[in-house]
């Protein structure tokens, strides 16, 4: 019998490994975007999970706008990816230090 | 039901299994396939919490538009996959301590016996013919109808974005001005040379 915690743990899990490959994937900054999208997706599964066991279709319609916003953000980063690459010929973090931070 | 919970694990075990080679991949084409991978699976957990449109929405928008643009951006770009990869464990230990206090606080709070959600029933199944997007159409055409309007906004100011940032005029192209050469009159371009006559000899 499936409970609410089976997919709050799952989601819980997923979202645990979207922050180690940010950690792992500090220099790669496609990989870091693509566990950002895991994290999301953790996300995500959280909400539709609350609202089938609620009975409320509202966490769905929240998730509906997240996938909206997370396309529009990688489509950003992604393009910010290109430009950077167009003039720095790297997409290595290290390398991105002109502002000398 | 059983078979249910089966499914849910099977899916649980593909997705889990997926993040983790997104992470760790060395090629980051590899990195994306498996991202695909995991969507997939998710939109299989998705239908098994009844969220049809959103599944559909998830393989459709995810799978079909946003990782095609990570896989086209990833093989357009010349990366040194050497220096991206070196210390790639450095940071493990923190990272592994992070994660493993978020699982570890999520697990207990949701163990079922401080907040009893392992109790809480599971709804009863739809009546004959509901559709789940007939019921998101409506919610969002109504309720939801002012917030539907700014995400269109955000997307027209996404497209915007990405094209104005990876647009670029090449300056070593030769191209024709057809107004300057409307304009051109005759005297800036033909001079008449008067060459008086020789003589044969």
């Amino acid at each position: 019998m499936l409970s609410l915690s089976h997919y709050l743990v799952l989601a819980a899990l997923l979202f645990a490994i979207g922050v180690v490959g940010i950690f792992l994937n500090r220099k790669n900054l496609i990989v870091m975007l693509m566990s950002i999208e895991l994290m999301l997706l953790a996300v995500n599964t959280n909400f539709i999970a609350f609202s089938h066991y609620l009975g409320d279709p509202a966490g769905q319609i929240f998730v509906f706008f997240i996938l909206t916003v997370a396309a529009a953000e990688a489509a950003i980063g992604l393009a910010i990816l290109i430009a950077l690459f167009r003039n720095l010929r790297t997409i290595h973090a290290d390398d991105l230090d002109s502002l000398q931070g | 039901m059983l078979f249910e919970t089966a499914i849910f694990y099977v899916f649980a075990a593909l997705l889990l299994f997926a993040a983790l080679r997104v992470i760790t991949a060395r090629n980051p084409v590899h990195a994306a396939l498996y991202l695909v991978l995991a969507f997939f699976t998710a939109a299989g957990i998705w239908l098994l919490l009844r969220a049809e449109f959103l599944a559909i929405v998830l393989v459709l928008v995810y799978v079909g538009a946003v990782m095609v643009l990570f896989l086209f951006v990833v093989m357009m770009l010349d990366i040194n996959l050497d220096r991206l990869r070196e210390g790639y464990w450095d940071y493990l230990a923190p990272a592994l301590v992070v994660a493993g206090v978020m699982v570890a606080v999520m697990a207990i709070v949701l163990g079922g016996k401080y907040f009893g959600l392992g109790e809480m029933p599971a709804p009863p199944p739809a009546a004959a013919g509901y559709s789940n997007t007939k019921e998101l159409g409506r919610l969002i055409y109504t309720d939801y109808a002012y917030p539907f309007e700014i995400a269109g906004v955000i997307l027209l100011v996404a497209i915007v974005a990405a094209i104005t940032l990876t647009l670029r005029r090449r300056k070593d192209t030769k191209y024709q001005d057809p107004a300057t050469q409307v304009a051109v009159r005759r005297q800036d371009r033909v001079r008449l040379v008067s060459m008086p006559a020789e003589k044969k000899e």
